[in-house]
Parts: structure tokens; sequence; C-alpha cells
């Protein structure tokens, strides 16, 4: 292996930018002539618009133009859209209502945008926006999903009755109910899966800028994936042929699901420039905004259920959704509680029957779609809390019980649609459970009673579907869009290389990642390597990052490109060297000649295709240069097992996290350092979810946690350090035999919190996230039995 | 509008502003130095962490016209010479960022913990010290890691 090959702890190409301060976000960018946009929002969570008056608005010092939605119509401007259509357990299409880029008729939620001023300054542009007088009538919020479906519960949107967006199920319902009427014990669990904040650092930011001698569009943004966003402003909102939109995502400052999705803002401001007669229109969400307005994640409320047999082994698994879609049907929102979810609800284990319902609704709130992990923590946390409370209920220790039921041969074709293809559950377990001394447990527990605190431990077996996903599998569950990968691959004629891909980095180091791939193949130092992404003007059509399938579907693209140049080279070399192409061997950088000392180095074999001196061009094309699309044969099943062990302070119901184990099998690993990095980013946001986050509203439909004096992030004081370990087993449905990380950390840990917790405390569950007042609330029992 | 002048990285700067004007907003605005960034508008994530004579201070939250005449320094202006700082090297080397969004506010914190601290940081007094400072991407390992090593280096 060498230093920057695959495998090597190489330290990020891009960390100089950004430890110098000379990242380039998108507020960082500054267009001449700019304009500010400032969003008016509506106060109410549910209102008619009477009326707008924008008159004396229009006429304030600094204004450019003032838009409202009715200026959308007049101007054709189309609503953003779900692309991912559910069906019904009756076969109707999901009813999504529309969602105009500022509010026709209508505001579904406190922050819905319903004008827009354009001015010199914000400071002009605010005091605008104070004199457009808007006339509501004001109606009653619906605001618990729980509610929703009631008879009398405020209707959301007139094409959804009952505020249903669907009514979904998987799995086989008689098989499943057979199970469970056979089964020696039935363990049953109420779950919550706290609606959250995705919260990347960078809040949302968008310029628009109209060319008027071109007619044509830029858009700056805050993207996850800037061809799917040019696709749909094309193709659903209308603004622009795609030939006509250009769409640049720079730097971006963390995502974790939130940027993957179209916002209005971003039409807005591209809209407005050409409303504002070619002046580039610039917008950045403050935190206040981005709590309003950016798609949350969760919001599940589950009951769920686990047959087993008198033997200890599962037979059944059952589960009845509610999912809280918000005010509107963001993006991806339909496939995050059905098919990222329910299609997991076989965890690591033998399952003959599961059977899922899952009732999607529209409350008088923010949107909610993916947030990292996006469905997959949801089922894990169902499953792994099912698993543990079962082990309990038999008597069984919750680590012998997963075992007994665990997945041991591949492929293993689950009742719900996946198919793993290679893993080793026990191995992971095992090593996670020497790695925390599962053994020495209950010394340390009574060590920490001596100290009047409760510990507890709790594992979290979890498994995902990443990689996402083969096309046609994909459209035939209701996606509008084909998730296979583009890639590019340029060598110059000095021989260092450009990759431009459609994969996207936001964090994730693809700069260094997927340069080691190049360095890895072509034998190349990775210093010689550009990787160019986020500019739809300079990289051809990309599905963009998300779903943890940068690595697996990204780069198999990349190394697809890469065997079309070594396929090529090879040919370039066999002439320039005069050998037959079949005698032509390419290692470690250099082209050779079977049986002879004749070796080209790379760079030499790159400068000949282009002098083309050398070759018969009727026969071989000059230059190196290839492209390959890769649309993956399956999901990737990234699986581990993560301990948390914790103690509480049962005079406060402060919870500490003392000690953190995760042992994962991602297959192949490019870079383990960066690898890491993923790991505990994502523990992090998971013991975020279990232990001190949550999006809350009043029954008003106002938002009680706008800003970060009232939504808990995890603040360092708050984690642990923690300890990783890794098994491989290699994916077999790329020749990488890479599985993906990133979501993995926040898919396991809030299961591991709880389980630890409801230990600790010998309760059955604790809401999350577990604040002291929670935990001590779930502690009345024992303050009971101590009287 | 009051006109200001203070000195930023080492180089006197000036300009009119409004009374109303944040140091962040003077420095990314009328400096063009982008480095520092604004996370949010509650002066609780850090991003913005700057050292005003010598300590530091979240720039979100000082009017820039209260800093007329200070010495301020901002992440471009502690590599010198093309050679980085420590703190900055030790957040490389130990992978302290991600997104590097918030990497600015961590490194500016980062030295004025060892400023007030000492050298030889144990992890609770820098996981205490981060209070004010939030990353939403590495789970703070790496950064701990990282201030400890650069602290070290310092």
């Amino acid at each position: 292996m060498s230093d920057t090959g695959i495998g090597a702890r190489m330290l990020r190409k891009e960390d100089h930018r950004f430890i110098t301060g000379k990242g380039r976000y998108t507020d960082d960018i500054n267009l001449p002539g700019q304009a500010v946009g400032y969003f008016l929002r509506s106060p109410h969570a549910h209102a008619e618009i009477k009326k707008i008056d924008i008159k004396k608005a229009e006429k304030a010092p600094g204004v450019l133009c003032v838009l409202t939605g009715e200026d959308a119509a007049a101007d054709n401007i189309g609503g953003v859209i779900c692309g991912w259509m559910i069906h019904s357990k009756d076969g109707s299409p999901m009813k999504a209502g529309p969602h105009p880029v500022l509010a026709q008729g209508k505001v579904r939620h406190v922050g819905d945008q319903v004008a827009v001023v354009v001015a010199h300054t914000m400071a002009q542009a605010k005091a605008a926006a104070e004199m457009i007088n808007v006339t509501y009538k004001v109606l009653d919020a619906n605001v618990d999903p729980v509610a929703s479906q009631k008879r009398g519960t405020p209707q959301v949107h007139d094409v959804a009755s009952k505020n249903t967006v669907f009514e979904w199920e998987l799995g086989d319902k008689a098989a499943t109910e057979a199970a469970f009427a056979s089964a020696a014990h039935i363990t049953s669990l109420d779950l919550v899966n706290n609606r959250l904040a995705p919260n990347a650092m960078e809040p949302r930011a968008a310029i628009g800028s109209y060319d008027e001698g071109e007619d044509h569009y830029t858009l700056y943004t805050t993207s996850q994936n800037p061809h799917v966003a040019r696709l749909v402003i094309s193709a659903f909102v209308g603004l622009a042929p795609e030939h006509k939109l250009r769409v640049i995502a720079p730097d971006v400052g963390g995502g974790f699901g939130s940027k993957i999705f179209i916002y209005a803002e971003e039409v807005v401001c591209l809209w407005a420039s050409k409303r504002a007669g070619g002046v580039p229109v610039k917008w950045v969400a403050d935190r206040s905004e981005a709590f309003l307005t950016d798609a949350n994640g969760r919001d599940h409320v589950t009951k769920a259920e686990l047959a087993t047999d008198s033997n200890g082994r599962i037979t059944g698994l059952r589960a009845k959704t509610i999912a809280n879609m918000g005010a509107y049907l963001s993006t991806f929102a339909s496939s995050v509680p059905t098919y990222l979810y329910a299609t997991l609800l076989s965890g690591q284990y033998n399952i003959p029957a599961i059977y899922a319902e899952v009732d999607a609704v529209y409350t008088n709130t923010s949107p909610v779609d993916a947030y990292r992990g996006a469905g997959r923590p949801e089922a894990t946390y169902v499953v792994e809390r099912l698993m543990e409370t079962a082990a309990r209920e038999l008597g069984m220790d919750p680590a012998d019980f997963r075992a007994k039921n665990f997945v041991n041969s591949f492929p293993h074709q689950t009742p719900v649609i996946m198919c793993y293809d290679a893993g080793d559950y026990g191995a992971s377990q095992k090593k996670a459970m020497e790695m925390i001394d599962y053994a020495g447990f209950e010394k340390r527990k009574a060590a920490s009673a001596r100290k009047g605190k409760l510990r507890g431990i709790g594992f979290s077996n979890y498994i995902e579907a990443c990689g996402i996903a083969p096309s046609a599998a994909v459209g035939s569950l209701g996606a509008g869009v084909g998730l296979w990968e583009s890639a590019e691959v340029r060598v110059n004629p000095v021989g260092t290389v450009e990759i431009l891909t459609g994969s996207h980095s936001h964090g994730q180091g693809h700069e260094t990642t997927f340069a080691q791939l190049v360095s890895d193949r072509l034998g190349i130092p990775a210093d010689q390597v550009a990787i160019v992404h986020g500019d739809t003007d300079k990289v051809q059509f990309g599905m963009g990052t998300y779903g943890s399938r940068s690595g697996a579907v990204g780069m198999t693209a990349i190394s697809k490109a890469l065997d079309k140049i070594e396929a090529k080279a090879k040919k370039v070399a066999a002439h320039v060297m005069e050998a037959s192409e079949s005698d032509v061997e390419f290692k470690d950088g250099s082209f050779s000649v079977k049986g002879t000392d004749k070796k080209m180095a790379f760079g030499e074999v790159a400068l000949s295709a282009y002098v083309a001196h050398k070759f018969p061009t009727s026969e071989i094309e000059p230059g190196l240069k290839e492209g390959a699309f890769h649309d993956p044969t399956n999901f990737t099943f990234p699986a581990g097992c993560h301990i948390c062990e914790l103690e509480v302070d049962a005079d406060t119901g402060v919870t500490e996290i003392v000690d953190w184990v995760a042992v994962d099998d991602f297959g192949n690993v490019i870079n383990p350092m960066i690898v890491e990095g993923q790991v505990h980013g994502g523990i992090a946001q998971g013991i975020g979810q279990a232990l001190t986050e949550a999006v809350v509203y009043d029954e008003g439909g106002q938002l009680l946690t706008g800003s970060y004096m009232d939504y808990c992030m995890p603040r360092a004081d708050n984690l642990p350090s923690f300890k990783l370990g890794f098994t491989k087993t290699e994916c077999p449905s790329n020749p990488l035999g890479i599985k993906g990380c990133g979501e993995a950390g926040a898919i396991a840990a809030p299961a591991a919190v709880m389980n630890a917790l409801t230990s600790a405390l010998g309760v059955k569950d604790v809401p999350m996230p577990a604040t002291p007042q929670n935990v001590w609330n779930a502690m009345a029992h024992l303050r009971e039995a101590a009287e | 509008m009051p006109a200001i002048s203070m000195t930023v990285n080492g180089e006197k700067v000036c300009g009119d502003v409004e009374g109303r004007t944040l140091l962040v907003d003077f420095i990314r605005g009328n400096l063009g130095k982008t480095g520092t960034h604004v996370g949010c508008d509650t002066s609780q994530c850090g991003a913005c962490v700057v050292h005003v004579d010598g300590k530091a201070i979240k720039s979100c939250t000082a009017l820039a016209v209260a800093c007329d005449g200070a010495t301020v320094n901002t992440v471009e202006g502690l590599a010198t010479n093309g050679k980085l700082h420590p703190m900055q090297e030790a957040f490389r080397e130990h992978h302290g960022l991600q997104c590097g969004f918030c990497t600015p506010g961590m490194i500016m914190a980062g030295i004025d913990i060892v400023k007030r601290k000492g050298k030889k940081l144990k992890e609770e007094t820098i996981r205490e010290e981060l209070e004010g400072n939030i990353c939403r991407c590495t789970g703070y390992h790496n950064i701990v890691k990282a201030i400890q090593a650069g602290a070290a280096k310092m």
C-alpha cells in the first residue's frame, strides 16, 4: 500500500483551504451589483391569505422589487415537487398538495414564505418587508401527527382527505398475523422517534443571477446534488431549460440530507434576479430561518411488536407507524418512512414474517424529509429496542438473544424486499463485546452504585441499505429518477488527472479519497489528481451525494472510467513501444512489454496519446479521456454493533455516557481516518437524538425550539471519546468492495443509548430526548420504592 | 456613518460603518475576509470567533464601532510566511475538520484555550472549554485530539 493509495490514512487535500480561512462557501461569494433577497414569512401555522398589500414596500428606499405568490403564478413559476411516488394499500397515488415557491391563498406552517423583497441592502429589505401588509384569516392548526387523521382536525391540503398523504403497507400481513397468533411470547413497544433539525453548521444560502444577454441563469447554492436541483428547477418549476441554467454548489458546510432538497428560496432568487432586471439576488438563511424552513428529520410514532417462539427464536415482527410529513411533501419525503424504513425492519435477524403499515400525514409544521440515515435510524430504533426489550422479557442475555437470531448465510432474502449480500454480524458483536469488556459490566455497575449512580449497558446491532441504488429497482418502487452515478477521467498531456464526478463533497473528503483511488489505479501521486465537482457547467449530469453512496456508487463510476483509460493507454503504449497490445502490462504507474526492458511511465503514454504521432488515429482517437456511468446492481449493507455504557445520576436525572464502542463492517475502506471521522460524527448526532435534541411545536404550531438557545445541539462536553473497531466482509456488488460509512453512527446510536438507559433505570421506555427531566420522570418508581 | 480603523492580521484597515454593523460583518463584508463564519444568530455556535486585543470573542456579538482602534486577528492571520500555526497544523494532522465551516472558530477558540489554560490540556478541560463552539460533523472526538496536540506544540 502506498502512502496515497487505497487504505492509506492520507491527510485531507482539502484541509489547507479550510484551516486557513480560504474555503469558498456560497455566502463567501459576492457577484458584482448583487442585491439581497429577504423573505417575509408567515407568523401563523395555518391561515388563509386574504390580501397582500405591497404598495408601500415597493416604494421604500433601496427596493428593487417585491414579489408574491400571485406574481409567481402570473410568471408561470411552478411549485417545488416531491420526486418519489408512493401508492396506498388501495392502489391510489399519494396525495401531494401544491407547494408554491411563495404562498398562494394559504400559509401552512410558521415560516412559510409569503413574499420576497429585493433591495440593495439587508437593512433596506427588512425595513421594506415591515411595510408589507398581509391580511390573514387565522385557522386552527393541526400540529399533532397522531390526531392528524381524526375527524375535525383542520385540513392542511384540500387534496389530502383526513390529512393523509398515503396509507402504505409492506410485507405479508396474513403470514405475520399467523406468526403472532402462534407466538409463545409477544413483546410490544410504543415508540416515538423524535423530530430533529439537521443543523448543518453552514445555513442554507442561494445566489440567483440572470444574464439577459444570454437569457441564461446561474444559481450558487448550498446543495448536495446540484444537477438534481437543475433538473427540478428546469423540468418541474419550469424556470428555464437545463441548458439555460447553471447550478454551482461550491464548498458546502455540511448537509446531512437537509441540502439534498430543492427549496423555494433557490427558485425565488433566480426568478427575482430576472424580475429585478438581471441584478444578482443573494439570500442567506439566518439560523432562526433555518429552524423554520430546513426540512426536518424523523418524527415517527410507532407501535411495534415482536413475536418469539418458546426457543427464543423470532417468528414475526409488525409495526404501525404514523409518519409526520409536515406541511408540504419535500423532495424525497415520501421515500423516507416507506422504502428507506420498512425495508430494514428485518435488522440483522432471521425473521420469517414482517408486516409494516405506514400512514403519512400532513401537519402545520415545517416539512420532514431525509436526515442522516433517513428511515434506517427509525427502523433500527424499532428493531433494536424490540430486541433488547424482548431479551429482557424472555430472561435472556441481549447478546445471546441476538446471536441466536442472526442471519448467518448469504445471500439472505428478507421478507421486506432487501437481499443482504454479505456480512458477519456475530463477528462485529463479539469484537464489540470484547472491546467494552462486556463480561466486566456487573462489576462496573456495582462500583457505580456505590457512587450513587445507576449504570446501564445497551446494544444496537444496526444494518442499513446504502449505495443508493439500482435504478430499475428504485424506479419500480416509485422513484422519479435513476440512482446511478457518473464520472469522467480527463488525463492531461503531462499525465496529471482531473476527475469530474457527479458526487458532491460537503465534508466527506472526496478530494482526498477519490484521489486515493486514482493514485492507486494509475500509480501517480495523489497531488497530481484534481477532483472537480459541484458545477453543472463543468461536470456532466450526476446524481449527487446522500445515502452513503459516493463511495459505493460514485467511486465505482470513477473506477469504471479508469478501466477504460487503462485499456486505451495500453493501446497507445503498444504502438509507441512497437509491441502487441496483449504483451503490454500496466503496473505501478508503468506500461511495460512482457519479456523486454521496454517501459513507459503513465505520463509518457498520456503525452503520446495527445501528440498522436505514433499510432494510427483512424483506429485510435487522439487524447486520453473517458467517462462512465455506474448503476449499482444491489444496495450495499453496512452493519455493525454499537455498545453504549452510561451512568445516570439518580438525584438529578443527568445521564453521562461513560463508554462507547462501535464495531462496523463497511467492507473495504479507502481512508480509515476519514471513515472513523464519519462514524464519530454519526454517533454524535445519534446521541444528540437520544439525549438532547428535539424540535418542539406548541399547540398552535409555533416553533418553541427556534434557536440554539432552545434546540440543544450536542456540545463537546455532552459526548465521550469513541472507541472504534472494524470487521470486514467485502461488498460483492461493486468492484471496490465498498459498503459506505456516512450514516452508520446516526443509525446505530439512538437505540444503543436508550437500551442502556432503560437497562440502568429498569424501565421499558424513556421518551427521547432523555433529558434530565424525562429521566427524572422515568425514575418515579425507584423513588417510590425507596420511600 | 462612523469611520473606524483597526489592525486586522497586522494590517491597518479603516472603513465607514453603520452603528449597528457587527464586527463579523465588517470583517466579512468590508474587508472581504470570509474565513470568519456566521452559523447562528444567538451567539451560540462560535463559528465567528476571532481574537480582539488578544482575547477570543464572538464577532457576531460585538459592534464594529466598539472595536475601533483594536487589534483583531482572524484565521487568515494565523499562518506566518506560509507556515501554518501549530493549531492549524494539528487540525489537519488529526482530522479535526470535515465540512470546515466551524473550523476557523474552533481553531481560534483552541488557541485561546491554550493561552488561558496552558499547553498541557486534559480532555475534560478542552471539552468544557469548547462549550461555546458547535460542530455538527466530527462529534468533537478529533477536535479535542487536535487541540490537545496543537496546544503541546504551541
